[in-house]
């Protein structure tokens, strides 16, 4: 049987506000016929305008969603407001029921194209050309080559012209499109992040760009693993099939915190793992459409049995995530084990030192008070203080966590950086995660 | 770098200067490290992105932390019980944390109300929802006693340190009336808030309440004075005559006027003695009849006792001189001077003194009767003023004010005459009634409301006409309506405004209710 989610995670899967709220008007037994959950899924029939009430499913593993509406949205209101329903309690949809044939079928089809995906991955990668990868693999990184050597003539330029000297509004953006065109997406998006940056921090931008482009000039010179970090900054993606099919580390996996970011293209979330056994850090991104929530829902404070296969790098976080071994369960009530702020930015400094483009590292600080003063947010143990990073979190984040803190140590997840620490996720008096984003 | 973390002394400063002005300007700077020395010297400009290079990622792996600040003292304890999960959940919902979604209609109705049940019960609430509860009550004023009340201890630790919530040092919980910050408050606050500190302390300690205005009167202003005035209204009594009869000679009209209100109010006061004789001499009961003599002047005395001597709406001038004297009279003149009760007196016919104007005093008399009732709560005579609850079929009007009457009568009495009045009227009249009633509405009040909205659906009129009593019905009705309205949206035509209508009703309603069961 499948725990009930919360409420929260719940609205978490919503793709848009408006979604939400024609969810809520569903969220009542009112509209729902036939509703049940069992063999990991959840089903019911929607009364909506029409005469035939919409068939709307839910396969809670995945999670993966089924409705007869014309929506587009996805998933669309009467998933959400089953769920709603489901989350409510037992006297709202019933256990363990057998499945209707129509779920029974869509499950037993989710099950065989699951089947059909991986056979065929097989035959593919049977079938490729190794020579002609090779081919292809050459040309680019030749590509990316020319774009880096013109990035590091661009950067002494300016170095030999003086930083003082602005340069012709667009001039960046410029490099940043030659970089595009180079196939070196990493180098253009750190381009554009120089075109933004205060001048005081300009040399520093300068430096660490010079350094990317320089150390890929001489990656064959470079040990395989920070190769491999230097070929992610500047831009090359790894299949996240072909990583799950090299090896994968298995963990009970602590979520400790999870926060999404939006542009106009692209929702990225970004949820933070900390594995049991490993006591390794992981960092899954998900991405979703505007319209669309990313796929990936894991609450923060419950565990997780999965595989996860490490993106490759001197310092590996990013993570995939593979086979999970049952859903996400509550964690026992207690905060993570953390360091003081001396012990956390000794511990940035570790990492750093294997990839120095980190701008930060996940980490849990133990017993901090959170304070504000006139030069910003601080978090101090008694005997050491870490700013809290500028910028980093909207105002009302941080007064939620000087709420949660009453003037009383806590325990804080959260990235400790050069700029500070981002404080994602604090731990109340009651030893409950409490999401600050 | 910006980076507010300390990092050790290197030659950061050096390369700095010399990348702002340029390597064709500024010499590279001398290597200090093994490291610094080993870099190719040959291009000074990629020299120098090279020595920055080993200079940041130098100053970031060996970063150190900054010397500890000062923490203030914790936030002192709050021994209440802490609120219920469900609810916690469901005041994050109603304060549109999570990117603002909200869940069903109207929410910004129920947060009132969710936080005065919750403030009843005592409960504390979870920390990390107090910042956004102090946001909102910053943003909705009438929200803010309860919010106060309810982040308690700790809402008062935060407060000082963001400016946002500087109200909440103001509002004082009602503890807090006697304490010096109350002196102070009365001192130096804002109008608004001096007014809602003596409100608060007439309701405590009448006598400090007017001990407080009386030591300040004198230098208020005039427009100060009315208001201030209005708030000795909680806690009258006759210990307030001697301020009030005093208040009768002001200098502004409004202060009179409102000082001989409050004075006829108090059946004893020698204002209401004055007004009673006045209104004898105007009205002379002789068995089976009333005889009207209207007043011929309005005299020194009687402006004195507030009555002005123009109409402001344009009345006839013995018509409002005679309003206003029966409307300040103690009702209990009429009943122990003729031995009748309201309902008698109101059922004898009036005629014309042989020096009166016209049989039009009749009405005069009934809306002076409803006034006095008004102010003087007398919910006998507002009974019989506002006659039997009207009754299907038979058309009958209640002269005046019938929602100020209604406010007038006991809870139940109230939401019972409305039932009956929106059975045989519908809701087209109905609004300032229903609004007189007490929320939640008793089930046949409530039952009555959803029937006359279902009549209104079929007779094919349009939900945004009734979209004042609509607003109302979503606030008030009673939790155990929510299956009947669930089965009107069920029976409405789909996709009709009504079915949208009904149906987010229903779920306003069965919000309400869930809402409410979690804080049992």
């Amino acid at each position: 049987m499948e725990e009930r989610w919360s409420t929260e995670h719940v609205l978490s899967l919503a793709p848009d506000p408006a979604s939400l709220k024609a969810a809520g008007k569903l969220s009542g037994p009112g509209p729902w016929s036939a509703t049940g959950t069992g063999r990991g899924a959840l089903w019911g029939l929607c009364k909506g305008s029409g005469s035939t009430p919409y068939r709307t499913a839910v396969e809670l593993g995945t999670p993966a969603y089924k409705c007869s509406c014309p929506s587009r949205k996805f998933p669309c209101k009467h998933a959400l407001g089953l769920l709603l329903l489901w989350a409510a309690g037992p006297e709202a949809v019933a256990d363990g029921a057998a499945p209707p044939d129509w779920v029974e079928e869509w499950l037993d089809g989710r099950g065989r194209a699951a089947a059909d995906r991986a056979a065929k991955q097989q035959a593919k990668a049977a079938e490729a050309d190794p020579e002609a990868a090779r081919r292809r693999a050459e040309k680019r990184a030749a590509r990316v080559a020319g774009g880096a050597r013109e990035l590091r003539l661009r950067l002494a330029d300016g170095v030999r012209r003086g930083l003082a000297d602005p340069l012709p509004a667009g001039a960046w953006e410029e490099v940043a499109a030659r970089m595009v065109d180079a196939q070196a997406p990493g180098l253009a998006s750190r381009v554009r992040v120089l075109a933004e940056a205060p001048q005081d921090e300009l040399l520093e931008e300068y430096a660490m760009l010079h350094l990317l482009a320089g150390a890929y000039g001489r990656i064959d010179t470079l040990p395989e693993a920070l190769a491999a970090t230097v070929r992610t900054r500047v831009g090359f993606t790894t299949d996240a099939a072909d990583l799950l099919a090299g090896p994968t580390v298995r963990d009970r996996w602590h979520v400790l915190g999870s926060r999404d970011t939006a542009d106009d293209r692209l929702t990225t979330r970004r949820v933070w793992l900390h594995g049991a056994k490993t006591g390794r850090h992981a960092l899954l991104l998900a991405f979703g459409r505007p319209g669309q929530a990313p796929d990936l829902a894991l609450p923060t404070g419950r565990l997780l049995e999965a595989e996860l296969a490490y993106h490759p790098g001197a310092r590996p976080l990013r993570a995939v995530l593979g086979t999970r071994y049952g859903g996400p369960e509550p964690a026992p009530a207690a905060a993570p084990a953390g360091l003081s702020p001396a012990g956390a930015l000794a511990g940035y400094g570790a990492a750093v030192a294997e990839d120095p483009w980190l701008d930060g590292w996940p980490t849990v600080l133990a017993d901090v008070v959170p304070v504000r003063t006139p030069e910003g947010w601080q978090l101090t143990d008694g005997a050491h203080s870490l700013p809290v990073r500028r910028g980093a979190l909207p105002e009302a984040a941080l007064w939620r966590l000087a709420a949660v803190s009453a003037g009383h140590p806590v325990t804080l997840f959260g990235e400790c950086g050069h700029h500070g620490f981002t404080p994602v996720t604090a731990w109340d008096a009651e030893h409950r995660p409490v999401p600050l984003g | 770098m910006t980076a507010p973390v300390l990092a050790p002394a290197d030659d950061w400063a050096d390369l700095q200067g010399a990348a702002l002005l340029g390597t064709d300007r500024r010499p590279l700077p001398e290597p200090r490290t093994a490291l610094a020395a080993a870099v190719d010297r040959t291009d000074p400009a990629g020299a120098l992105l090279d020595l920055a290079a080993v200079a940041a990622v130098r100053r970031r792996a060996g970063a150190l932390p900054a010397p500890a600040v000062e923490t203030p003292a914790p936030a002192p304890d709050d021994p209440r019980p802490a609120l219920p999960e469900a609810a916690a959940r469901r005041l994050a919902v109603l304060l549109g944390t999570r990117g603002g979604h909200g869940s069903t209609a109207n929410l910004a109705e129920l947060l009132p109300q969710w936080l005065t049940a919750a403030r009843t019960r005592g409960y504390r609430l979870p920390p990390a929802l107090v910042p956004t509860l102090l946001d909102t009550a910053r943003a909705r004023s009438e929200l803010r006693s309860d919010a106060v009340a309810l982040a308690g201890p700790l809402g008062r630790w935060l407060a000082p340190h963001n400016p946002d919530w500087k109200y909440v040092t103001r509002t004082a919980g009602e503890q807090d009336v006697h304490q010096q910050p109350g002196e102070l408050l009365w001192q130096e606050g804002l109008f608004a808030e001096r007014v809602t500190h003596l409100t608060r302390l007439r309701r405590t300690d009448p006598a400090a309440g007017l001990a407080l205005l009386a030591s300040t009167w004198s230098t208020e202003r005039a427009e100060d004075r009315v208001l201030f005035l209005d708030s000795l209204q909680d806690g009258l009594s006759a210990a307030d005559e001697d301020f009030l009869e005093a208040a009768l000679s002001d200098r502004s009209k409004n202060v009179r006027a409102t000082a001989a209100e409050l004075l006829s109010t108090l059946p004893g006061s020698a204002l209401a003695a004055r007004m009673a004789a006045r209104a004898r001499a105007a009205v002379r009961h002789d068995g089976d009849r009333l005889h009207v003599t209207p007043p011929a002047a309005c005299d020194a005395a009687m402006q004195r006792d507030g009555i002005p001597v123009k109409s402001p709406t344009g009345r006839g001038e013995r018509a409002w001189w005679f309003g206003e004297v029966v409307a300040g009279a103690p009702l209990a003149l009429w009943t122990t001077g003729t031995g009748l009760g309201p309902e008698q007196l109101l059922a004898l016919p009036t005629v014309d003194a042989p020096d009166g104007g016209g049989a039009e005093w009749a009405e005069d008399l009934r809306e002076a009767w409803a006034r006095a009732a008004v102010r003087q709560q007398d919910a006998a005579w507002a009974r019989a003023l506002l006659g039997t609850p009207p009754r299907p079929g038979r058309d009958t009007r209640t002269p005046g004010a019938p929602a100020k009457l209604l406010a007038v009568l006991p809870p139940a009495e109230r939401a019972a005459w409305t039932a009956a009045f929106v059975q045989t009227h519908g809701l087209g009249d109905a609004f300032q009634l229903l609004g007189a009633c007490a929320t939640p509405w008793t089930p046949p009040l409530s039952t009555a409301v959803v029937a006359a909205l279902k009549r209104a659906a079929e007779l094919g009129s349009y939900p945004w006409s009734h979209s004042g009593v609509l607003g109302m019905t979503e606030r008030a009705l009673a939790p155990e309506t929510a299956p009947a309205v669930e089965a009107l949206a069920a029976d409405t035509s789909p996709d009709t405004a009504w079915s949208d209508t009904f149906t987010r009703l229903a779920g306003t309603l069965r919000f309400r209710q869930a809402m409410l069961t979690e804080l049992e």
